[in-house]
């Protein structure tokens, strides 16, 4: 508790500076690598990330220095030189996308490996460090990297909001933007510029290897609450930063866990939540939505059965033994109780001694039921032509989600039938 | 003939390296709802997509009200396939609409109060003004395909060039959209239209494009839809001509001799 207070007092100027950096690059890395998820380039970041490496290295041999501008430069350089060769062998090759970003990532991290391995033995001064690169060390930054990297950042953010309206139209239709004569290129190579600078800035924080995460991870955690691109980016933005701030946190309250890689797991963290508890797109929505739909399937042919079984005594509200529903069709051995139960919570059927009867309601509700089977099987017949005894598994599914103004309009086109296929009478209010 | 609309002139476009379409050459006039027609893989939408620039041509080229495209982009609205665009795209329907109004010189600008009353307006045109605010992948095809008449609507343009917006699309839509289209030939506008549905391009079209790679025939619906010119075109491809681009695709030959200039 007493770290907690300590780390957010802000006290310490190292961690002040440190917990900008995070905070902002996770950002900026978010709002930009939510584009490259939306346009279904997301291995691209990875190959970039990878690729900066051989950069890095050339532009430190040049200046013999760890100035971070010589060696933003130098990323951009070979980061671009990466998308350039990936766009290049895709024009001029059969090779499929992901074989071509393997080969491209591969090519150059393993240039780079071969820089830094050279270097780190060929005696220069000031070589320590560069292999932090490799997984990143955002403790070790200087206030120099972070004031560029934080400049940096801002930038990021500042160029997404003056383009949106072109990010956005270029990921959901390319084609449709070109022929509005919108400058398609211009934003495709500002984008692309985007997402190699974000990966310089991340890369001294998280490293080549885990920098992909930084880009993808927040948009993929972000899409899973939200239908609306402006919230989808602040959402990803705000993971991004809050990952870069339980990173920092992390690494300050236990000094040997390094910050990256608790930046990721945080992340990784967050969309793993997001996947499962989002509403509607979550796993666990689904699920609950296939337990109702269930639910509604189970109670609803208890109800028809309670009615046929009725129906043929004269008398759809008489009273039916559970021997007789169960012979009249089969129910699942925990489903059965379940409905019976549904179905008396809502006052839908009595139960008398053994047997049950339907309310006013439930008769009502019953007969709806009934109703859309035996109009789903006249619609059947009369208009996909198929035989009466093929008709029933098909109703038998459909009575369950036809909604009140497909109802309406079966009953219209149908002319209010009086009798299904069957020679049944179809029950109208 | 009244003005020409959109004249295409010996176009040749190849697909990796292999002709397409060959030499085809027409010209469309104002004011009229037409049909791009013929089989499947007969370089319809190759058309359509040289035509919005999409495509570079090997030779030939195509004007728009007399001009090449780039000087009347503003007059001229695509419609592009619906399977074109992954609907999962985090958007509502208002969204996509105001898309039509995006242009050059407002890209980097917030849409105007009268961007979204055009837009509103285009909505309102094909019934889907309840939808606007619903996500677009919960909207059914043939929705999905209104939204995207609705942003070409947007753009307020003389030309429409529409890939196959009947695809897919139940009753109800294909006949608003057929009212649609009436209203913008009765303002005036020219509406082109791809096809691929033989029995409805009677009723639908006035004008008609019949094309099979090459171009097998142009003109009014009657002069055009004749059983000689049908068998013409759905009567399998020339043998002859495929088997030439073939070898050009193969032999990685160039479609068009260096020096050769069409303007001439």
């Amino acid at each position: 508790m007493d770290t907690l207070f300590r780390f957010f007092s802000f006290d310490d100027a190292n961690v002040r500076l440190v917990t900008l950096g995070t905070v902002l690059l996770g950002a900026a890395a978010a709002v930009v690598g939510a584009f490259a998820y939306l346009r279904k380039r997301s291995l691209v970041g990875d190959a970039i990330a990878h690729a900066v490496l051989p950069g890095v290295v050339l532009a430190f041999v040049l200046v013999e220095n760890k100035n971070p501008l010589a060696l933003i430069g130098g990323a951009l350089f070979s980061g671009w030189l990466a998308l350039l060769s990936i766009d290049g062998i895709r024009s001029y090759s059969k090779l499929k996308l992901d074989t071509i970003i393997g080969l491209v990532l591969s090519v150059f991290f393993g240039f780079g490996i071969f820089m830094l391995t050279a270097v780190q033995h060929s005696g220069l001064a000031n070589q320590a460090g560069l292999d932090k690169f490799l997984f990143g060390k955002a403790a070790s930054m200087s206030p120099t990297d972070i004031y560029a990297f934080a400049g940096l950042s801002a930038l990021l953010l500042l160029l997404v909001t003056l383009f949106y309206k072109a990010f956005k139209i270029v990921s959901f239709n390319r084609d449709y933007a070109i022929t509005l004569g919108l400058p398609v290129k211009l934003s495709e190579f500002v984008l692309s510029t985007l997402t190699v600078l974000a990966v310089t800035t991340g890369i001294q924080a998280v490293g080549v290897v885990l920098m992909a995460a930084l880009l993808i991870t927040p948009a993929a955690a972000a899409r899973s609450w939200t239908d609306r691109l402006l919230i989808m980016l602040l959402l990803a933005a705000a993971f991004g930063a809050l990952g870069g701030l339980v990173g920092s946190f992390i690494s300050y309250s236990a000094p040997r866990m390094p910050t990256g890689p608790w930046i990721v797991m945080s992340l990784s963290f967050f969309a793993l939540f997001s996947l499962l508890f989002a509403p509607k797109r979550g796993v666990l929505a689904k699920v609950y939505k296939q337990r109702k739909n269930r639910e509604k399937i189970i109670t609803e042919n208890l109800l028809k059965a309670l009615y046929v079984l009725g129906e043929r005594q004269g008398n759809p509200q008489c009273l039916i033994t559970e021997k007789e529903l169960k012979s009249h069709r089969s129910f699942g051995l925990t489903e059965f109780p379940l409905a019976i139960r549904k179905l008396q919570n809502r006052l839908l059927i009595i139960a008398n001694g053994s047997g049950y009867r339907l309310s006013d309601t439930g008769l009502t509700e019953a007969a709806r039921v009934v109703r859309l089977h035996r109009l789903w099987e006249m619609y059947l017949t009369t208009r996909m032509n198929m035989r009466s005894d093929h008709i029933h598994p098909n109703a038998e599914t459909v009575e369950h989600i036809i909604t009140p103004e497909l109802e309406a309009e079966l009953i219209k086109e149908l002319n209010r039938p009086r009798k299904d296929p069957h020679e049944s009478e179809i029950p109208y209010n | 003939m009244r003005q020409t609309a959109l004249e295409v002139h010996n176009l040749t476009v190849s697909y990796n390296r292999k002709p397409v379409l060959w030499d085809v050459d027409f010209k469309l006039p104002q004011g009229k709802i037409i049909g791009i027609v013929g089989p499947n893989g007969s370089g319809k939408t190759t058309l359509l997509k040289t035509i919005m620039g999409l495509l570079k041509p090997d030779s030939g080229y195509t004007e728009i009200f007399g001009s090449p495209l780039t000087n009347v982009r503003e007059r001229v609205a695509y419609v592009p396939q619906r399977e074109s665009v992954d609907w999962d795209f985090p958007a509502n329907v208002m969204d996509v609409v105001l898309m039509g109004r995006y242009k050059k010189n407002n890209l980097f600008k917030r849409l105007s109060r009268e961007d979204k009353r055009i837009a509103t307006e285009a909505l309102e045109k094909v019934h889907m003004l309840p939808y606007a605010n619903r996500q677009i992948a919960e909207l059914s095809g043939g929705q999905q395909q209104r939204v995207f008449i609705a942003r070409s609507l947007a753009q307020q343009a003389d030309l429409y060039l529409m890939d196959e917006p009947f695809v897919g699309v139940d009753a109800a839509t294909e006949e608003r959209i057929l009212a649609l289209l009436s209203a913008l030939r009765e303002a005036g506008k020219t509406v082109v239209i791809i096809h691929h549905d033989l029995q409805t391009a009677q009723a639908y079209f006035d004008w008609i494009v019949l094309l099979n790679t090459r171009l097998v025939a142009c003109g009014p619906m009657n002069d055009v839809l004749t059983d000689k010119h049908l068998q013409e075109a759905y009567g399998g491809r020339l043998n002859l001509l495929t088997q030439v681009g073939e070898l050009l695709g193969q032999q990685r030959f160039p479609i068009r001799e260096r020096d050769f200039d069409d303007k001439k």
